[in-house]
């Protein structure tokens, strides 16, 4: 990957053109927690366990900045979509949109906040409902938030979505069977854009489409985002796509942010030793580049999320783990001895920089 | 098949629209790409769109019914039905013999000029009693089967969409009424009924007969609101009716409305069955079922008032089971 031509971060001029966001943050996330009960019996269940999907995830959102959130499946990563989209409850911690909690609010003052926070699904054949036509399913959330549009208003505003998204405002009477893949996913992205929200919640948005097709959609969300200033959250397990996108990079394993950090200090320089290993997996198009990377081999599997290790969750498959990392959780800080972009957030208490991609 | 080629005719265009591009997005050069696929070059949408204006969106339901025209037994059992619908909506069309004229001295005769189907025991023109009696049959069927859809499908939806202790109520209810024999419970409401007319019968058979299509609709319920688009809808922050009447229940009415139009000939058999016991319609009424049933003691010497009415019956039957395949077929191929 360091070969590519935007290897070097900095060398990248939309990076320039746009800075890391520095600006106050839009979201703030607290020791979010989603514990899901595994319960016994019929009638009267008990609960004999719990698995615990999400365990104190902390990150801010800045505004008009791509955070990218990438883990292995299982990790959590949706979980937090979900939660974040009050699709489920929410065990602890809280949900800052602005300072409102979003835990807390209920009823109008709820539905008026979520307005604002939107959501891009997965899979653009199975978001859609096939029943609706286009100008239906755009149109829907003005039915359900019916201050943002007038009556009148809505057709123009469903034609101008899907000029927005580039696609044919004149198809607004298909059906969704009647469009591609990539065409699909424009019309959930005009969905989720419809009500002018300021976060867009992007779950693996392009994982499900085809290769070719990825970098349009990843290229219309930084148009949208350049045009409308909005903030993403990117869930991705594709490292590639995340890192072409994001401003900053945050990884989680088990229900937790292992490290994050700006994309060049992730990238190039990963402290956390899950990081360096989900580095060195990224396939390398140079040929002379794979031949001198060294790559980590993880062994084991993923433990289960209903019976996390003890201390630090990476432990079990840690090349570096001591008694320590069973007995004390190690915290998602700035480590000593680390400068430059290596300075960054990371739950390890042995985090060193490493050079993965770099290697040769 | 012209169908096939409107669709490839309205697939072409839009698959332009992604194609300048692929020729540049090789795996590897992802992050390379930066400025070359910016939305306003590629000029996505202003290919020339081949559709003309004749060419109308088609919805899964539009889909489901050019599905039923390609299938040829949808066109026997179509044509039976109305036939037989028309017959009882008007059968005055069909014979001038009143069906209740039963003159005593033309007992039991055989097929002949005027009465072509021959008399009953009592002298009525069998032919006249057969065309009479399909709006019985006909009214039974379609009323109970509206009448399950409703009791059924709220049930099913309720339980499969909240889930939860209610979905254990529920389908507790339902497994007590799957308990009950249909044939035995109608005997039973229907005996402890005075006045007995189709409508008593559409009731006893609804309210015994529901079970399979809550089930049904439970199942496809659950799955339904599983989809992503449910959860999109919940994400945007629509309400539970919203949820249920835009998403979930158009969705999952398909295989209601299969098993529905199976269970229509069904039930008309049942009510004929009802009728033969002698505990259906009253004699007043007239009825394939009751009819059979009279027809039964003088199967020696007369057996043409047996066998007209139960030809009528069968046939009416057939044809619903005939069209509730065509209609499975149409609305979920993966059902075949």
């Amino acid at each position: 990957m360091a070969e590519s031509p935007n290897g070097a971060t900095s060398a990248d001029p939309r990076k320039i053109v746009k800075p890391v966001a520095q600006g106050e943050p839009i979201l703030q996330v607290r020791g979010l927690v989603k514990h899901f009960p595994i319960t016994q019996g019929i009638l009267f269940q008990k609960k004999i366990g719990a698995v615990k999907a999400v365990d104190g995830v902390t990150f801010d959102l800045m505004k008009g900045e791509t955070l990218g959130l990438v883990g292995e499946s299982g990790c959590g990563k949706s979980t937090v979509a979900r939660l974040l989209m009050n699709l489920e409850s929410i065990t602890a911690g809280s949900v800052l949109y602005k300072g409102d909690d979003l835990a807390k609010l209920s009823g109008r003052a709820l539905k008026a906040v979520r307005r604002n926070i939107q959501m891009v699904f997965q899979d653009p054949y199975t978001s859609l409902n096939p029943r609706m036509t286009v100008a239906d399913i755009i149109g829907e959330p003005y039915d359900i938030h019916p201050e943002v549009a007038p009556r009148g208003d809505r057709k123009r505003r469903v034609q101008e979505l899907l000029e927005l998204v580039g696609l044919n405002p004149e198809h607004i009477n298909r059906y969704p069977h009647q469009f591609s893949g990539g065409q699909r996913q424009r019309i959930g992205i005009a969905r989720g854009l419809a009500l002018n929200p300021e976060i867009i919640i992007a779950d693996e948005p392009v994982s499900a489409l085809d290769v070719s097709v990825q970098a349009q959609v990843v290229n219309l969300l930084e148009k949208l985002q350049n045009e409308l200033g909005l903030s993403y959250l990117f869930i991705a397990h594709d490292l590639s796509v995340v890192r072409h996108i994001s401003d900053r990079v945050a990884v989680m394993y088990l229900g937790r942010i292992a490290e994050i950090g700006t994309d060049a200090q992730i990238y190039d320089h990963p402290t956390h030793p899950y990081t360096q290993a989900l580095l060195s997996a990224v396939p390398v198009p140079d040929p002379d580049g794979r031949e001198h990377r060294e790559r980590i081999i993880l062994t084991g599997d993923v433990p289960s999320p209903a019976n996390p290790p003890s201390g630090c969750r990476f432990r079990t498959r840690c090349w570096k783990a001591q008694d320590i990392c069973a007995e004390q959780e190690p915290l998602l800080e700035i480590r000593k001895g680390l400068s430059g972009l290596g300075a960054h957030d990371s739950a390890c208490h042995f985090a060193e920089e490493k050079d993965i991609v770099g290697a040769a | 098949m012209p169908d096939m080629n409107k669709q490839q005719r309205e697939q072409l265009p839009t698959r332009s629209d992604e194609q300048p591009q692929s020729a540049i997005e090789l795996p590897g050069m992802l992050l390379a790409d930066e400025e070359g696929t910016t939305l306003e070059k590629r000029g996505a949408y202003s290919a020339p769109d081949a559709r003309g204006p004749q060419d109308k969106p088609r919805g899964a339901w539009a889909e489901a019914w050019r599905e039923l025209r390609n299938s040829p037994s949808f066109y026997v059992s179509g044509v039976l039905l109305l036939f037989l619908v028309f017959m009882a909506i008007f059968p005055g069309v069909f014979t001038n013999i009143d069906p209740r004229h039963c003159p005593i001295l033309d007992t039991n005769q055989d097929p002949s000029g005027d009465h072509w189907f021959g008399t009953n025991v009592q002298g009525c023109d069998v032919y006249a009693r057969t065309v009479y009696g399909a709006r019985a049959s006909i009214i039974v069927g379609v009323a109970t089967t509206a009448l399950i859809v409703v009791i059924g499908g709220l049930i099913g939806a309720l339980s499969g969409y909240f889930g939860g202790w209610l979905d254990t109520i529920l389908a507790r209810i339902t497994d007590i009424f799957f308990g009950i024999p249909l044939l035995l419970a109608a005997l039973v409401f229907m005996s402890s009924v005075k006045d007995r007319t189709v409508w008593t019968v559409v009731a006893a058979l609804g309210v015994f007969g529901w079970m399979q299509i809550a089930r049904i609709m439970r199942g496809s319920v659950i799955t339904v609101k599983k989809s992503d688009y449910v959860v999109a809808a919940r994400a945007l922050g629509a309400g539970t009716p919203r949820i249920l009447g835009r998403h979930v229940l158009p969705n999952a009415i398909a295989p209601v409305i299969v098993v529905a139009t199976i269970s229509l000939g069904t039930f008309i058999a049942t009510e004929a069955t009802l009728s033969f016991l002698g505990i259906g319609l009253p004699p007043t009424e007239i009825s394939w079922g009751a009819d059979i049933s009279s027809a039964t003691t003088a199967l020696r010497d007369s057996p043409y008032q047996l066998i007209f009415p139960s030809i009528f019956l069968s046939v009416t039957v057939f044809s619903f089971i005939l069209l509730g395949d065509a209609v499975r077929d149409a609305l979920d191929p993966k059902l075949r």
